[in-house]
């Protein structure tokens, strides 16, 4: 099967908008690095998911999205919750399983949720949030609210069945919903060409729902940008839910647990030449953009990370008459009079 | 009162829903032009239309997903499935998401979403449509469990469970569809939480629940002709569990039987006697027995199926024996 390949088209983002994606992606890149320190220190307990490496998918589609559209993302969605605007020190303060975190312990790394910045939730079942996105999609149409609903996910959800049923009612109903396939080429430990039966596990998966294949570069901001415009623009017309395989690479294992040893030496140099971070640092350069300016957007990330460390680490541990809390509207857990 | 029947007292309480708030929408298998393959929804497509009354692709994961999805951006949806047993199908849906949402993110999101579904057996279906399922959903935290066992109390507990914020199961015996009863005429909204007390005797409680509240009441009247007493209190609700109710009853009588349609292992009424040996061992007569299908798949012949199931006369040996 041919399926197009989307080239950059960096000449139509604008120098504000690529200086966004640029901090964007810094930040969500040291945010990543300095939670992997933390593990080191043994101060984040529990797993956790990195998403390094994969910056540039969730920069071009937040900076794409209108401050009341709807980000549904998995356990790997610490870029994709901070990316709308979720508070950092919040965030870190969870992996820390302090009391100041966002969910003041309840949820942990997996589960990261700002409704207030439309961050709808981080969801660790593979493949749960896609049928759920779909719901939120629905809610928009019936409220005419011209929300879209984003929901990003790995390569391994294609091959689960809420994939299938969330794009079928997807399509049926004409939602506006873009599904976002992060192909990391990693399901877990497993290359996911192994288990797969097409190639390109999202793509090539996109006629069989009448939907146009599009498979674009992942470590790309600008190619990022344009397509997360273009899906989520035909889903605010009316136009109906989009497929988009981003391929990209994850620079570590799939959680802490994991040292990546099953990938082959050559292929990691190779994807780590194309670190989306360091690959648009240079095309700013390159297009003319100050090696000082750059430099101030690295400094203010890593004040931004060390400063959200900070409180988080200032933060006390989870209050424990939150246990009992929140299972209910009323925000208690009695199940019996 | 109207005299109507458990399917037309569905359809009713949906109606009545719909009808008061516009954000309240419905979709399912069939749901549509076809109102349903019990017919407990005929009339709700031609009365509110397509976009509110949707019919779905057979995607249990989908339909509950897109359910919860709508609940947490603004709409009250009720979902149906058709069959409890196809629970199964979407239980991450039901127990991972929608019942852990909220106290993961510590509240800020709200699911006020409704799963209707039809449970339970007596219709010769075999073990994969006849399954009394709403032991599943009472384990889950996060989840309300109710089911009715009469018309009157469908359609007010449904609608309560609509108006709720949180999300409600609601398990519809498919065998009672059919049966006739007076519904209060206008608006008719129950509580969750609250047991009813169908029967009061003096000398033995008998705690029912949907298809076995009718068995009860029947196998409370051929025990007052062997001269016992027997009160019959119809749960209703799950969770939240109307303890204080039972418990009030069985410190009067001294003696609790349980009926109950599911399979022996974890059934409500094993909580119950756990809540009354807890607190209320002292008032007890005799030991707490529960009256249950055997821990078997139900079985399909007719024969068979009854012979499982809690019968009447079951119900009247085993109170009657338990007593001596």
């Amino acid at each position: 099967m041919s399926t197009r390949v989307e080239k950059p088209r960096s000449a139509e983002v604008d120098r504000a908008i690529r200086l966004r994606l640029y901090q964007l992606m810094v930040e969500l890149r040291d945010f990543e690095q300095r939670a992997y320190e933390l593990f080191l220190e043994n101060l984040v307990r529990g797993t956790s998911h990195l998403a390094l490496g994969q910056e540039a998918i969730a920069a071009g589609y937040a900076v794409a999205m209108r401050a009341d559209d709807y980000t549904f993302c998995t356990y790997r969605g610490h870029g994709h919750t901070l990316a709308r605007g979720a508070s950092m020190a919040a965030a870190m303060a969870e992996l820390l399983g302090r009391g100041n975190g966002m969910l003041h312990g309840k949820g942990g790394s997996m589960h990261l949720t700002d409704v207030s910045h439309g961050a709808m939730g981080s969801y660790a079942i593979v493949g749960a949030h896609l049928p759920i996105a779909a719901g939120a999609a629905w809610s928009a149409q019936a409220r005419k609210s011209g929300q879209v609903a984003v929901c990003f996910f790995g390569d391994g959800t294609t091959n689960i069945g809420a994939f299938h049923e969330a794009l079928n009612l997807a399509v049926v109903w004409k939602l506006p919903v873009v599904f976002v396939c992060e192909n990391n080429q990693y399901m877990e430990y497993t290359p996911i060409r192994s288990v797969t039966a097409v190639e390109h596990p999202a793509a090539d998966r996109a006629s069989a729902y009448g939907l146009e294949p599009i498979l674009v570069d992942g470590n790309d901001a600008d190619v990022m940008y344009g397509t997360a415009l273009r899906t989520i623009g035909k889903a605010r017309d009316g136009g109906g839910p989009s497929l988009v395989e981003a391929v990209t690479y994850r620079h570590g294992g799939h959680s802490r647990a994991d040292p990546a040893t099953y990938r082959p030496e050559a292929e990691v140099r190779e994807w780590l030449s194309r670190d989306p971070v360091k690959r648009y640092r240079e095309r700013l350069l390159a297009a003319g953009v100050g090696e000082a300016e750059l430099s101030e957007i690295d400094a203010r990330a890593q004040q931004k990370v060390d400063a959200a460390t900070e409180e988080a680490r200032q933060g006390a541990p989870a209050r424990v008459d939150e246990i009992e809390r929140q299972v209910w509207s009323d925000g208690g857990s009695a199940w019996r009079n | 009162m109207a005299e109507l029947s458990f399917r037309e007292a569905i359809a009713a309480g949906i109606a009545q829903e719909m009808e008061r708030d516009p954000l309240v929408y419905f979709i399912g298998e069939d749901v549509g032009a076809a109102g349903g393959v019990f017919k407990a929804t005929v009339g709700l497509f031609e009365r509110f239309g397509p976009e509110r009354v949707r019919d779905t692709p057979i995607s249990e994961q989908a339909i509950i997903g897109a359910a919860m999805g709508a609940a947490m951006t603004g709409l009250r949806p009720v979902a149906e499935i058709m069959f409890s047993d196809f629970l199964a199908t979407c239980w991450d849906m039901v127990a991972n998401q929608v019942a852990k949402t909220r106290y993961m993110t510590d509240g800020q999101v709200s699911l006020p979403l409704v799963i209707r579904t039809a449970n339970g057996g007596g219709t010769r279906f075999g073990a994969q449509h006849s399954q009394s399922l709403e032991n599943w959903a009472m384990a889950v935290p996060g989840l309300k469990v109710v089911a009715p066992s009469t018309p009157a109390d469908a359609k007010g507990l449904l609608a309560a469970a609509i108006r709720d914020p949180d999300p409600v199961l609601v398990f519809e015996q498919k065998s009672l569809y059919g049966i006739k009863g007076e519904v209060p005429d206008g608006e008719h909204v129950d509580q969750l939480g609250t047991a009813a007390v169908r029967r009061t005797g003096q000398d033995c409680t008998i705690v029912a629940l949907a298809a076995m509240v009718p068995k009860a009441l029947a196998a409370a009247q051929q025990l007052e002709s062997l001269g016992i007493d027997a009160s019959v209190i119809d749960v209703r609700s799950l969770v939240p569990l109307d303890t204080r109710t039972i418990l009030g009853d069985v410190r009067r009588t001294g003696w609790l039987f349980t009926v109950e349609e599911n399979p022996r292992l974890c059934g409500w009424g094993a909580e119950i006697a756990s809540i009354v040996a807890d607190e209320c061992f002292d008032d007890l007569d005799g030991p707490i027995v529960r009256i249950t299908t055997p821990h078997i798949p139900l079985p399909a012949a007719d024969v068979l199926e009854d012979m499982a199931m809690p019968s009447v006369d079951r119900i009247v040996e085993t109170v009657k024996g338990g007593m001596r």
